[in-house]
């Protein structure tokens, strides 16, 4: 008998041993919701899988009767445009900000005490501030996700460029490149993977703070949905909103992971089974 | 022309002295070997001549004028590791110098003066024995094959000075020949001055024409920081070729010049 440590899963087995726990919260959820809906089946708690089904189908694929839009489309364009926004936002400030702190150490200097401060500032105690500033509309909320991601992003940007082997950097101007041909040229190009990989970690955060934001004024997005039909208790609509959230988070980080891969071949490279 | 001079140099990091009162005229064209224990301080001087640290006293001239404090592409510079650029093609890496000089804004070049560069970078890494690799990443290359290339990647500029950090350790005998053969070729051919580091005495008397052996010369055995390394022994082999030819046709010759070297180095 070999130690544990030891045996690995095959192929199935992978697919099997993963598939289990998503089969058996399933499996959970419809006897509990049979369990209770035997009870009392008015039940609103644990809706059963077609009432769910019904109501997607109301809100995603029927168009409302007051407005004409399909509320589920709509929600979802409006929070993925607020959430494209501030990421892309918070992304490009820390590719300028963070590699110029990691790199110029005047920069640092300056600047790095500021950020430390700043990143430690909670997002969320802000957010009325926010709301008195920018207004109740857009703005507030895509300034919302930039103020409470981009700290992050500029501090791991900038620490990771600081620990780029001094050697590379000598090497780059003993061939004769200037800063920018070596932020150009060295630097960036192996940021950009790592960067990509810090917003892949932001991306948790980045929703969390949309929703949020969303939850307190807003006219449509996934936050404000859910928020709304709350007070009508219609878990059969915002249990498959937060399945849809989920799974747009988890398309959009695996968008990212294969964009590293496909991208920057050399990360793999060396790496065994390339 | 690269006439190096270095007048009283010091360099201390905090608690501890490095280098003390190294003073060394280095005409043009010399190919200087440096050798002495482990931590003694000759990665150290090497950086000061690259211009990436400054003595804490006294100062290195290049012909004659202070040298600029920060690298720049008349100094090539190998060093012991991280010297290639990971994210690059063997081609690439090569390239990158070319780049730099050809492209102010993009540093990337284009069409024909990009093959043009490619050409010649083809060339160089041929002489290392690198030609049948030019698409792989750094990662997919061995320790020695890193280290030819970051070679290759220092010659391109055609540097007047050379610095080299133990280039040679991570090779075997056979590819260490080709390279010893390569070096000599490419000094005696751009008449750069070379300094490498190196641990093998046999290699620093292959290949210099000068070999200085650091060393400390007073130890303070209640304070090991106290006093630093200073160059010891200054051996110039003005018989370069006399000298090769003993060390080619006696083994046991070239031993004994090794042990009489150790004592020097080990006595003062
Ligand atoms: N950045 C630094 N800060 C403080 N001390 C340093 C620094 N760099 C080197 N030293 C010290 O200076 C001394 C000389 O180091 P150096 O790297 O020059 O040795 P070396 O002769 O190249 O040794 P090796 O043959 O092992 O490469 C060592 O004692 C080391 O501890
Ligand atoms: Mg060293």
């Amino acid at each position: 008998m070999r130690r544990i440590i030891n045996r690995r899963p095959g192929r199935g087995g992978i697919v099997f041993w993963g598939a289990l726990p998503f089969l058996g919260a399933a499996a959970l959820y419809a006897v509990a919701s049979a369990l209770r809906l035997a009870e009392n089946p008015a039940d609103k708690l644990l809706p059963p899988l077609s009432a769910m089904a019904a109501a997607v189908a109301r809100i995603a694929f029927t168009p409302d009767p007051r407005t004409g839009d399909y509320l589920m489309w709509a929600d979802t364009l409006a929070s993925l445009h607020r959430l494209g926004l501030g990421l892309g936002v918070a992304t490009a400030a820390a590719l300028v900000i963070g590699i110029a702190m990691g790199l110029i150490p005047y920069v640092r200097a300056g600047l790095s005490p500021f950020v430390a401060i700043l990143s430690m500032v909670p997002p969320m105690a802000v957010l009325p501030v926010l709301f008195i500033v920018f207004g109740l509309d857009e703005l507030s909320k895509v300034v919302l996700i930039v103020v409470g991601v981009a700290p992050f992003l500029i501090r791991d940007l900038a620490m990771r460029t600081a620990e780029l082997p001094a050697e590379q950097i000598i090497k780059a101007q003993t061939l004769g490149g200037s800063t920018w041909q070596i932020v150009l040229r060295v630097v960036l190009p192996q940021m950009l993977p790592r960067l990509v990989d810090a917003v892949r970690l932001s991306l948790g955060p980045a929703w969390l703070f949309l929703i949020s934001a969303e939850a307190i004024a807003a006219t449509e997005g996934l936050g404000y949905r859910i928020f709304l039909v709350r007070r009508y208790l219609a878990m059969d609509v915002i249990l498959p909103y937060v399945a849809w959230i989920t799974l747009l988070a988890f398309v959009s980080d695996y968008l990212l992971r294969l964009f590293n891969a496909r991208c920057f071949p050399w990360l793999k490279a060396g790496k065994g089974s390339a | 022309m690269s006439h190096v001079s270095v007048r009283g140099l010091w360099k201390e990091y905090p608690g501890q002295v490095v280098l003390e009162r190294v003073d060394l005229e280095i005409p043009s064209g010399e190919f200087c070997a440096m050798v002495g224990p482990s931590g003694c301080g000759k990665t150290t001087f090497l950086r000061m001549l690259l211009g990436q640290e400054r003595p804490t006293r006294g100062g290195i001239f290049l012909d004659g004028r202070p040298l600029v404090a920060e690298p720049g592409p008349d100094r090539g510079v190998v060093f012991q590791r991280y010297s290639v650029f990971p994210h690059l093609t063997v081609l690439e890496n090569v390239i990158l110098g070319r780049e730099f000089e050809g492209s102010r804004f993009l540093g990337k070049l284009f069409g024909a003066r990009r093959r043009t560069a490619e050409e010649e970078a083809k060339g160089i890494l041929a002489a290392v024995g690198l030609g049948d690799h030019l698409r792989k990443y750094p990662a997919e290359l061995s320790g020695g094959m890193q280290q030819r290339l970051a070679i290759a990647q220092a010659l391109i500029l055609k540097p007047k000075i050379l610095l080299l950090d133990e280039p040679f350790g991570a090779l075997d005998a056979g590819t260490k020949a080709q390279m010893y053969e390569l070096l000599l070729r490419l000094w005696s051919e751009r008449k750069m001055t070379v300094f490498m580091v190196t641990h093998d005495l046999k290699e620093g008397f292959t290949l210099a024409t000068r070999v200085l052996a650091f060393d400390r010369v007073r130890v303070d055995p209640t304070d090991p920081g106290a006093y630093g390394a200073r160059i010891t022994y200054d051996l110039l082999l003005t018989e370069k070729d006399a000298v090769q030819q003993r060390l080619a046709a006696a083994g046991a010759r070239s031993r004994e010049t090794e042990d009489r070297l150790g004592t020097l180095v080990a006595t003062h």
